[in-house]
């Protein structure tokens, strides 16, 4: 048994090497320059005009919020199931609930007939999504209007699917800075699908909270590791060709929409931390320190894949994920917006962690879909990581006033 | 049912329905009455409520005597009062709901509200409902009232009177 005294100076040599950690971080901020470092220190500010909470998104335009709209701290997926015979003209009725209670929740206002409004006055940027799964729009219009790449994604060999996280016919996704608007809006908006369908899955996500860095900050997942560098600038030419579709035909409704990829990554925490910073580098292709690639010194220098060392071998191993998820074909592009998600594991783990990576593409064969092929034949990072469930929705362009989001199907 | 139309916003259809004067009315000029974010509480039959909030954009006082629709036999004027033992009763408004010139009724759950009597057929969520109200001088303002599910103005609520299953 130990005595306090021992106790005590135990305590005292961890907070001394706490406060030893905490000055080589500091260090380190300051070495890293302008790429990643921190405002100066102050004192805690009182916010009395709660401004960040009264932030609200629009609700109507050409494509659906939640989309190119800045990327808010909390995201909750939900996929639902459509209830039996649930047909087109339910679907219509659904849709226009839904759509109600989006803009008027995403207004900081109470839904209709709400029976908690007082949670609905903080928006903090309340963002409500909807996408639908192949069979939602089998029912709405038949089959010649479920776009190609609407369905399951091909098997792949580093997938260990669980049912209870993928599929669905209906995602509603709910997005906001603040934790408790999110709640408020995803039991109403279940509430008045519960006569069409039930939850069949729910994933919550988070990433830093507003104002913790600047805003646009690439996020690091929980591997420690930025995650994201290479994504479209929402606003530019190139983030609406690769993310907004463009249906013909029996396809037309898609027109404005684009496709939404939900994967839920499970990050093996136990295994990433017998890796040491080096190799968890080499695993990725950029350093984990600042997200520049390895043959690089900042996290927007581009990769240079043909770099050699003196060995001659690649500065950027062949095998690293930033080379397998590089396009090969110029179409291989994909948006993303990834949230981390943490939540109590089971039997003698610590932790049950990962990426609910989502990316938005206007067609997923054709963007999506040969950049997992490549990662699933080959990707350090596999060695860490496993796919546990996976989701492809078709997310309906926006709606004007007087619509409601999926009018361009069911209308 | 299931006349799916279209409406700006549910309930916000109904915002402004100009008052209609019937053949004996006042020589006066209405103003308006509004109505805001009306809903009906879906119901498979039997009873169900409607609600939303009206205001008096004229500069007499009115006062609300009837309501009609289609899905229900009838409809009462219900007001819900504190009852001698403590409770919440709702009984029939006496004279119907007087609003003076500038003044907003709220029909809401656990106050005052209209009463469907008789549910005709299924009202499902997202109907639009037709309602007409009839006020004292025979004028009356047609509503469209949007139906949602809602788990809660229960005509007797009465906690823990159902828990045999509980402990």
């Amino acid at each position: 048994m130990s005595s306090d005294a021992t106790d005590l100076g135990r305590g005292l040599s961890r907070r001394r090497f706490l406060f030893g950690g905490a000055a080589v971080g500091a260090g380190a901020a300051v070495a890293l320059g302008v790429d990643r470092a921190l405002p100066p220190s102050r004192a805690a500010e009182l916010d009395a005009a709660g401004l960040n909470g009264a932030r609200t998104v629009a609700f109507h335009g050409a494509h659906q919020c939640g989309i190119d709209t800045p990327i808010a701290a909390h995201a909750t997926y939900l996929g639902l199931g459509l209830r039996d015979g649930v047909d087109r003209e339910d679907l219509a009725r659904m849709m226009r609930v839904l759509t109600d209670d989006a803009e008027r929740l995403m207004a900081g206002e109470g839904a209709l007939a709400d029976t908690e409004p007082e949670l609905a006055t903080v928006p903090a940027a309340l963002t409500v999504t909807f996408g639908f799964g192949p069979q939602l729009v089998r029912r709405a219009a038949g089959s010649s209007a479920v776009p190609a790449w609407l369905g399951p994604l091909p098997a792949f060999g580093i997938d260990a699917l669980e049912e209870q996280w993928s599929g669905g016919d209906l995602l509603i996704v709910v997005s906001s800075d603040d934790a408790v608007t999110v709640a408020h809006a995803v039991r109403m908006l279940l509430k008045d699908s519960r006569s069409f369908a039930s939850l069949a899955w729910r994933q919550d996500g988070f990433r830093r909270a507003y104002g913790s860095e600047v805003s646009g900050t690439t996020m690091r997942n929980l591997f420690g590791q930025v995650d994201g560098t290479t994504n479209p600038e929402p606003g530019t030419a190139e983030f609406d060709q690769v993310v907004w579709a463009t249906g013909s035909g029996d396809t037309a409704w898609l027109t404005g929409g684009t496709s939404l990829v939900l994967r839920r990554i499970r990050m093996n925490l136990d295994t990433w931390d017998e890796v040491d910073p080096t190799a968890r580098s080499f695993a990725v292709g950029r350093r984990i320190a600042d997200g520049a690639p390895l043959t690089g010194s900042r996290e927007s220098d581009p990769p240079d894949f043909e770099a050699t060392t003196a060995a001659g071998n690649t500065v950027i191993s062949p095998v690293a994920h930033i080379a397998r998820s590089r396009p090969v074909d110029s179409r291989e592009v994909i948006f993303r917006r990834g949230y981390n998600y943490d939540v109590a594991p089971s039997g003698e783990g610590v932790s049950e962690t990962g990426l609910l990576f989502a990316s938005f593409q206007a067609d997923v064969d054709a963007q999506f879909t040969p950049i997992q092929r490549r990662l699933d034949q080959a990707d350090l990072l596999n060695t860490w990581t496993t796919p546990i469930g996976s989701a492809v929705f078709a997310i309906p362009p926006g709606c004007a006033p007087g619509g409601f989001v999926g009018d361009t199907l069911l209308a | 049912m299931n006349a799916v139309r279209t409406p700006a916003r549910l309930g916000a259809l109904a915002a402004v329905a100009a008052l209609t004067l019937s053949a004996c009315a006042s020589a006066d000029e209405p103003g308006e009455i509004t109505v805001t974010d009306p809903w009906v509480k879906t119901a498979e039959s039997g009873m169900t409520a409607a609600f939303g909030e009206l205001t008096n954009g004229t500069d007499e006082t009115v006062v609300l005597v009837a309501a009609a629709s289609a899905v229900s036999t009838e409809i009462q004027l219900h007001e819900t009062l504190s009852d001698e033992s403590g409770g919440m009763s709702m009984s029939e408004k006496e004279g119907g709901f007087a609003i003076a010139p500038g003044e907003t009724l709220t029909l809401e759950p656990g106050g005052n509200h209209l009463m469907l009597m008789g549910v005709t057929e299924p009202i499902e969520a997202g109907d639009i409902v037709d309602v007409t109200l009839t006020f004292e001088d025979g004028s009356t303002v047609d509503v469209t009232a949007d139906a949602k599910d809602y788990m809660g103005a229960q005509e007797s609520y009465a906690p823990g009177a159902e828990m045999e299953m509980g402990s």
